[in-house]
């Protein structure tokens, strides 16, 4: 079997917004994988910016330990402004 | 976890309408009938490129050209969202080539079909990449995040397809005598086929219980292809094409169009390989996948020269 070479991830950015995954592409280097992420992703002008990364170089969180990771946010209200009361006629706050 | 709670778990999550992703867990047969299905799906579109690309060196204006490269550019831009979403499934590229090239993986049968002449353009874009948004919009919401990610890209793109093949086909309408007989008999020949493209009845497709219990399947053959009858029946009236079948009616009941019958002898004959174009394809493929070879070695030796 031939060599389909090596598995970049891409992402987009789109003027000053944030870089959003878009896929993947294979490229035998940086150069190509630039390249081909803009040739497969961009050909309606998508976007300004982008990154490659090999895939491999990739580390993601484990879905099954989800909840030990997100939940302690989940009864932390007080980080958000509207957890505060007002005082009354207090404007622009 | 044993397999049972896995299986739990998953159904669990597709009963609540979350996406699968690459890294939860799934029962083995969700993940071999997305590899099946995507794959699929990515082959179509690449082969797909060569009945339009016969076309290339031929299309009759510059305007007609440039937009003529630009869809089957996207064509090729399809097939590799699909691969990429088929390859976050633990397949490598190499793999589902190679699962193409033996013949163990299918790609859709219209394209077995050979264009013709300059209207056949048309008809491909207005009727087969018409049939195929119906069944893509549907797929936006397929159950696997990286399929249904990729769906919603390809559905922005494919609105383009369509209206060009259309216009193409309108175009040929406001012509010559000559040239309506081209459209008109272009008509003919892709409109069944193009009903094909939904696959079998409801009530003999081999593979619809699971992809909906999964909810890979949204929406049934039948169902798809009734959506596809519907709008495209009054789009022919608008420029003078007539559907070639005696039968079509209204049926004020179900809101829809009746249809004739399916010649489902043609679609299993094509399906087994015995279509007009089907080993001219395959053979396309593998001849310019092979010659392709040294490209890519070459680039590889390279990147490894010059990281050294």
């Amino acid at each position: 079997m031939d060599t389909q070479l090596d598995l970049w991830e891409v992402f987009i950015q789109n003027k000053a917004g944030s870089y959003v995954h878009a896929g993947s592409v294979h490229a035998s280097d940086s150069q190509m994988a630039l390249q081909n992420a803009r040739d497969t992703y961009t050909r309606r002008q998508e976007g300004t910016s982008i990154w490659v990364i090999p895939a491999k170089y990739v580390v993601a969180s484990n879905p099954e330990d989800a909840e030990m990771f997100f939940d302690p946010a989940n009864d932390k209200i007080y980080r958000h402004p509207t957890f505060y009361v007002m005082p009354e006629g207090a404007k622009q706050i | 976890m044993n397999a049972t709670a896995i299986d739990n778990l998953f159904q669990q999550k597709i009963d609540l309408d979350l996406n699968i992703e690459p890294k939860d867990q799934m029962p083995e047969k969700y993940r071999l009938h997305l590899i099946r299905q995507i794959s699929q799906h990515a082959h179509s579109e690449v082969i797909g490129m060569q009945p339009e690309g016969n076309w290339i060196t031929r299309a009759p204006s510059l305007r007609a050209k440039q937009i003529l490269l630009a869809k089957i550019q996207d064509e090729g831009g399809h097939g590799l969202y699909l691969y990429s979403a088929c390859e976050t499934l633990g397949i490598s590229r190499e793999e589902l080539i190679d699962q193409l090239h033996t013949g163990k993986a299918k790609y859709s049968n219209i394209f077995n079909y050979p264009a013709l002449t300059w209207a056949d353009i048309g008809a491909i874009g207005w009727l087969v990449d018409g049939a195929a948004i119906v069944n893509q919009v549907s797929l936006q919401r397929t159950s696997y995040g990286p399929y249904a990610r990729g769906m919603v890209r390809i559905c922005k793109e494919e609105s383009f397809h369509q209206r060009q093949g259309y216009e193409i086909m309108a175009n040929m309408m406001k012509g010559t005598e000559a040239q309506r007989e081209m459209a008109q008999d272009a008509m003919n020949r892709w409109w069944w086929p193009s009903l094909m493209m939904f696959g079998p009845h409801d009530s003999d497709s081999p593979h619809s219980g699971d992809a909906f219990t999964w909810k890979i399947k949204r929406k049934s053959n039948d169902e798809l292809r009734q959506k596809f009858i519907d709008k495209t029946v009054q789009q022919a009236e608008v420029i003078g094409l007539t559907i070639p079948d005696d039968e079509l009616r209204w049926n004020e009941e179900k809101q829809g169009y009746d249809h004739g019958e399916i010649n489902w002898e043609e679609f299993k004959r094509v399906i087994n390989g015995n279509g007009p174009c089907n080993k001219q394809r395959m053979d396309h493929h593998k001849k310019y996948h092979a010659e392709g070879a040294w490209v890519r070695e070459a680039a590889a030796a390279y990147a490894k020269e010059n990281s050294k």
